[in-house]
């Protein structure tokens, strides 16, 4: 049975104290909510923390709170099966229910956590892996080794952002409140990730996630879609996350987000598909060259599952697909 | 299919060990717990291929809490299921093939220390040039894997011919020549191997094991250990799922039994499931190349079929998996003239051997849609091809295999009927398709794995003066019911019920030998075991009720609990009664029961493989459908038919077929294993995509067939055929659906996609492999088909016979 | 460094403590300190859901939980599903329609669907299979799983209907 190493773990009074922790014991403690993520991880020494700060008995991080009408702040101590069952979460915040739902599995969804989802780390073959099986390829630069596997030439990481959650955050523009001794930092959430397959987070090692926040979303429409093998368990080989606020006549886009994931190191933004959108009414030629506007700034890599030429062309084919779920919301 | 003369059989009852397994008190592998137990973990190569310079244990053995390390000098025997390929050692000695091979092997207080000791060995590797594919395994090298292969990397090769074939060919109007790629996948059970030793202070040694095959492991323990065979016990532990992955002796099952020598302790080792990735023994990849004439009615006229096989490091199944992929390509359509061409080579891979149909799901998918394609040029209806060219019942094949019952014409026209075939193929949207593919099973191999007289399968009952039959033998329950068939088999003869049996199997000590668990073989062997055994209690339980009854034994029957005059069933005793009437006239009442198959028609050298008692047989229709802007595959239903000839259990045999169609589908749409830098890509359970329940579709199955006489109570083999027509079927489908031909296996979007690009541009929409490798082939045997006379020996060898594919 | 502490832990309704490192997953504890081997293991990385148990009756994989995380919430494993003696419908439709194979996956399966039956008692058979999606079984294609969580729904129904009718 694969096991965890030896640890101490640390059960804080509250977030000030998880921070206190953090700041004292610097690159060795790690914080733990889910568990989802970083258990299998240590299993595979893959992270190797000998201090744990547990974050899954506070509180005051857990909980939806707010409405469309005014904005939401969500917790980052809140399961995945609460936000997918969230009633606050309908409407304009559909995609991050329906992003939700989509992960993982049933079990998974009960522990893990949305602070945890959007911080997952990034994944790829030659890292996801056991300490023995990355020895036999003498490690790669993400732990332990020297090189990039994916692109043996490349001084940077290439693993991949696989987290369902935050393309939506992208697209939402949602806030991400990050708390550490000095105190509280909001960053937006394209600020918060980095296209870096080792330092994918602008998040400093003592910061802790305590909570993200969402602008009010009355009127808008969102749509999530995601594309993996097989219909439960897997990680996402590519998300799309569409954010459309039609104007007065409910049909004219006044404004677009459209956001991917799981197919670079950092989900992001695809600026050129909003300005298409902009201004118009989602006709089926904007749609299309939006879709191709993502297509040709996404560029997979052969590091995860599938051919990566059919995911990249699949990237086209996803968003086009989520903006014409997206046009089916709109008032007609 | 009229079952009602018989009280047990043909009912679908709870199996006997239902409940165990729903509350949680089946004890498996890793579930015992001895006292004073030691764990163990193995070290395993991180090279796929390379010399061993030096291993410095030191630091292993010096930590705290290490109570023995094992190397492989210490065990320098060499193992393997066939005695044809004896090339394992316990522990790698100077050479590791593969990574994951084990090196070292660490007994300590628990677990985790185990494992740091292992990871403290160090090992000075001198690496070679790995051969990671089937291109290379064929390439003349001064370096081969094995020094006993045939030549450089080929480990085996296999040319027999059997008529001749180039006439065929040239007689046909048409012929249709394509090469086909089946990927390798793992079983995956949901079990991790696991094992536990104890070596007592009597000098005997106990090894529990997750095994499908105790008796061949208790051979392999014998020999590596050197200890006689009567001091040591192997039991095998209900197995969590099996699918033929836990058929070979396994280098941990040793190395544990070895640790428990050393230090007088019992010793655990429970394998991670990357582990199970490297013990593997699978599917494995098969390059083909098939030639097939028909004439315009649709007839076949001969066939000339090759395959290459991607052995991995070791031999394993693998001669008996290389003659498999010829074999059974005869046994579902006449062939009036078969050339078949094999040969395994040998790359720095877990070792392939034998999954779900051993060596038979590539053929068979290179077959089917090659008739799907023959069927289109002929202009004619695929199933209407297929009933064309029907094996006959009792009949020979080119290869000299015996053919008994045959219910193929029904399992086609029952598929057609059922899936709505006829409106339905050609005739779909684009984008929507179905496809039809048949299979054709062994119920259980002719020959044994070691050659030898003795039979197969043996059975001995003991009936108590409290009612109760004490069933032992050696069979092995893998979760497909074994345990519960032999209860409900002597339930049946002895007019009792179920639950007044009590099952024991799968002990070397205790019970008689069985040879395991595979080769669809255990129904029919252990079954037609027990039928005798307990046919001869019924014998002497009736002479002794006919002498108290005074009613002749002839009038008497067992049914009920009771025995009783047929002529006036008032007059009766009770089962248990009868027990005490045997045991007071002739003492305990104890029998045997034993089962050898029939002996074989085919003589020649390599006709050992593929003769059965009977065949099963079985038809799929697959309803797909296709998305043509992403190639993306969702599955519509499964509708198949198979030959069971009698349920023993018809509920057990639906078990069987929906999960041979699972598991056939996670084959055709995504389980495939590939390597990179000389290693596993996906050795996990996130990584290697078996089908969730989110993937499955609704399945229709139809059990046809008429009792088969050499089976017990008529019944056929269900474990292993419905998962055969199921990836040419999803293949097919897909064809019907986007015009697209994926002549390879998985049958992935990407390749659909690559395939519909391909028809845009104009070009063949076809995807799949090109040429062969040549193999230079030696040993072709010529054999004159049934209807050209002959006895099944082998003849003087026509020019032909020299020639390839 | 202090990395093992006293436990305590309910199961099945039951206080146990258990004196072990912190690092011991509530599966290893389970399986090796309360002797509860019902609870089965796969790959031990949350990738196969052989392992799951309920958490305060929700289903979460004992692999990946701390005891020291759980303390004040009950666990229930599949020795825990039979009640005073009776087992659980589950148990019994899984026994009657074949459910289980090997069995190797059953305990997990259980328990997930008796998670699923206690939020929604008659659910259709995409919830079901939604809900069982994290839970692989390699023998029995998932179709008599379904099945036989449907009978139990329906059997449940039938017996709470009589028991109202008492």
């Amino acid at each position: 049975m694969l096991r965890l190493p030896r640890f101490e773990y640390r059960r804080p009074a509250n977030v000030a104290e998880a921070a206190r922790i953090l700041a004292a014991e610097g690159p060795r403690a790690m914080v733990v909510a889910g568990g989802t993520d970083l258990w299998p991880k240590m299993k595979r020494r893959q992270m190797t923390p000998t201090v744990v700060v547990g974050l899954r008995h506070l509180h005051e991080m857990r909980g939806v709170r707010g409405d469309a009408g005014t904005g939401v702040r969500i917790g980052a101590n809140t399961t995945l099966r609460e936000l997918e069952r969230d009633p606050k979460l309908l409407g304009g915040y559909a995609a991050v229910r329906e992003a939700a739902r989509s992960i993982s599995s049933p079990p998974l969804k009960t522990m893990g956590t949305i602070g945890g989802n959007l911080c997952v780390d990034t994944r790829c073959f030659y890292y996801d892996q056991s300490y023995e099986w990355r020895k036999s390829i003498d490690f790669c630069m993400k732990k332990d080794g020297e090189i990039c596997w994916v692109a043996p030439a490349s001084p940077r990481c290439w693993a991949v952002s696989s987290t369902d959650l935050a393309p939506v955050m992208l697209a939402l523009d949602a806030r991400i409140h990050l708390v550490s001794p000095p105190g509280e930092r909001v960053l937006t959430a394209v600020e918060f990730y980095n296209n870096d397959g080792i330092e994918f987070l602008h998040k400093r090692p003592e910061e802790i996630l305590t909570s993200v926040e969402l602008p009010a979303v009355e009127g808008a429409v969102t749509v999530f879609k995601k594309l993996r093998r097989r219909g439960a368990i897997d990680f996402p080989l590519l998300n799309v996350a569409a954010w459309l606020k039609p104007g007065v006549d409910g049909r004219t886009i006044e404004d677009a987000r459209i956001a991917i994931g799981g197919v670079t190191s950092a989900p992001f933004l695809v600026a050129e598909a909003g300005d298409i959108l902009r201004g118009g009414k989602l006709s089926d030629d904007q749609i299309r060259k939006a879709a191709h506007a993502a297509r040709s700034k996404a560029r997979p890599l052969d590091n995860t599952d599938l051919d990566f030429s059919w995911r990249r062309a699949m990237v086209e084919v996803w968003v086009r697909r989520a903006l014409e779920e997206a046009r089916d919301k709109l008032p007609r | 299919m009229p079952q009602t003369e018989f009280n047990i059989i043909g009912r679908s009852l709870r199996k006997v060990d239902a409940l165990d397994k729903c509350t949680g008190q089946t004890l498996f592998a890793d579930d015992i717990a001895l006292p004073n137990m030691l764990h163990a973990r193995l070290l395993r190569s991180t090279r796929p291929y390379a010399r061993i310079r030096s291993i410095d244990i030191s630091a292993a053995e010096a930590m705290e809490g290490v109570n023995a390390v094992l190397l492989g000098g210490a065990l320098p025997i060499t193992f393997g299921i066939l005695p044809v390929s004896q090339d394992e050692h316990t522990l790698a000695i100077e050479t590791v093939r593969y990574v994951g091979e084990p090196v070292a092997a660490v007994a300590a207080v628990d677990e985790e220390t185990a494992e740091e000791a292992a990871r403290a060995i160090r090992v000075d590797y001198e690496d070679f040039t790995p051969v990671m594919s089937i291109p290379d395994g064929v390439t003349d090298t001064d370096n081969p894997i094995h020094s006993y292969a045939e030549a450089g990397n080929i480990h085996k090769s296999v040319a027999l011919d059997f008529g001749d074939t180039d006439q065929a060919l040239a007689d046909a109007d048409l012929v249709l020549d394509d090469r086909f790629f089946y990927q390798g996948n793992t079983h995956l059970p949901m079990e991790q191997h696991a094992a536990v030793a104890h070596a007592r202070p009597d000098g005997k040694l106990v090894l529990w094991s997750s095994t499908q095959t105790p008796h061949y492991v208790h051979r392999a323990l014998e020999r590596v250990l050197e200890m006689p065979a009567h001091r040591i016990q192997v039991i095998a532990t209900p197995n969590g799922g099996g699918f033929g992955g836990k058929s070979d002796p396994f280098s941990h099952e040793i190395a544990v039994a070895k640790l428990s020598l050393m230090t007088g302790r019992p010793v655990k080792i429970a394998l991670t499931r990357e582990e199970v990735f490297y013990c593997h023994r699978g599917r494995h990849p098969v390059l083909m190349r098939s030639r097939l004439g028909l004439r315009s009615d649709g007839t076949i006229t001969g066939m000339q079929f090759e395959t290459i096989l991607d052995g991995g490091a070791f031999g394993s199944y693998g001669v008996a998996s290389t003659y498999y992929t010829g074999a059974l390509q005869t046994t579902t359509y006449h062939i009036p003239a078969y050339r078949f061409r094999g040969a395994r080579v040998f790359t720095n891979k877990p070792p392939c051997g034998p999954k779900r149909g051993h060596g038979t799901p590539q053929p068979r998918f290179g077959l089917e849609v090659q008739l799907d394609k023959a069927a289109e040029r002929l202009g004619m209806d695929p199933a209407e091809l297929r009933l064309r060219n029907l094996v006959k019942p009792n009949s020979l094949t080119a290869n000299w295999l015996r053919i008994r019952t045959v219910g193929l014409r029904q399992c086609i026209e029952k598929v057609v009927e059922a899936s709505g075939w006829k409106d339905k193929h050609r005739k779909l949207p684009f984008g929507r398709g179905v496809g039809l593919a048949c299979g054709c099973y062994l119920t259980g191999a002719g020959l044994p794995i070691y050659w030898n007289n003795m039979p197969q399968s043996g059975v001995q009952l003991k009936l108590d003066r409290s009612g109760l039959v004490t069933i032992f033998c050696g069979s092995t329950d893998i979760g497909q019911g074994s345990d519960s068939i032999l209860a409900y088999i002597v339930a049946e003869i002895l007019g009792i019920e179920p639950d007044a049996t009590r099952v024991l199997t799968a002990d070397t000590d205790l019970t008689p030998v069985d040879l395991g668990s595979y080769s669809s073989r255990v129904t029919l062997m252990t079954g037609n075991a027990a039928i005798e055994a307990a046919e001869r209690a019924r014998e002497i339980l009736f002479e002794s009720v006919s002498a108290k009854l005074e009613v002749p034994s002839e009038r008497l029957v067992a049914a009920g609990g009771r025995i009783f005059d047929s002529a006036d069933p008032k007059v009766h005793v009770e089962f248990a009664r009868a027990v005490q009437l045997a045991e007071a006239r002739h003492g305990m009442v104890g029998t045997i029961g034993s089962y050898k198959p029939p002996a074989s028609d085919a003589r020649f050298k390599g006709g050992g493989v593929g003769p059965s008692p009977t065949y099963s047989y079985s038809a799929a229709v697959i309803e797909v459908e296709v998305d043509p802007e992403t190639g993306i595959i969702v599955l519509e239903k499964v509708w198949v038919t198979h030959d069971i000839g009698r349920s023993i259990n018809p509920m057990l045999v639906i078990g069987q077929v929906e999960g041979s169609i699972y598991m056939g589908l996670g084959e055709a749409l995504m389980e495939e294993q590939e390597f990179r830098l000389g290693v596993h890509k996906t050795p996990s359970m996130l990584d290697y995509k078996s089908p969730t329940s989110m993937d499955m579709c609704p399945i229709e199955t139809i059990l046809v067939g008429e009792p088969d006489p050499q089976g017990p109570f008529g019944a056929k083999e269900v474990g292993q055929g419905p998962l055969l027509p199921v990836p040419p079927a999803v293949s097919n489908a897909v064809y019907d659906a986007v015009g697209v031909r994926v002549d390879e296996i998985p049958v992935t979007p990407e390749r659909i996609l690559e395939g519909l690009r391909r028809k845009e541009r104009g070009g063949d929409p076809r995807v799949g492999p090109d040429n062969l490798p040549e193999v230079h082939y030696r040993d072709g045997l010529h054999v004159s088909p049934p209807w050209e006379g002959g006895d099944g020996t082998a003849s003087e060898r026509p020019d032909y016979a020299r020639k390839g594919v | 460094m202090r990395t093992s502490s006293l436990i305590r832990l309910s199961v099945n309704g039951e206080q146990h403590e258990v004196a072990a490192p912190m690092s011991k997953t509530l599966l290893e504890v389970l399986r090796e300190d309360l002797a509860l081997i019902g609870t089965k293991h796969g790959c031990e990385v949350g990738e196969c859901g052989t392992c799951a148990v309920l958490l305060d009756g929700q289903p979460v994989l004992s692999c990946l939980v701390l005891p020291c995380e759980i303390e004040g919430s009950d666990v229930t494993t599949v020795e825990g599903l039979a009640k005073g003696g009776r087992l659980d419908p589950l148990q019994e439709t899984f026994a009657d329609l074949g459910a289980a194979q090997c069995g190797y996956c059953t305990p997990g399966i259980l328990l997930v669907a008796r998670a699923l039956l206690d939020e929604d008692p008659s659910p259709s058979r995409e919830a079901i299979e939604e809900a069982l999606g994290g839970n692989l079984c390699r023998c029995t294609g998932y179709l008599k799983i379904f099945e036989a969580i449907e009978m139990a729904a329906s059997s449940s129904g039938e017996e709470e209907r009589a028991h109202a009718a008492d």
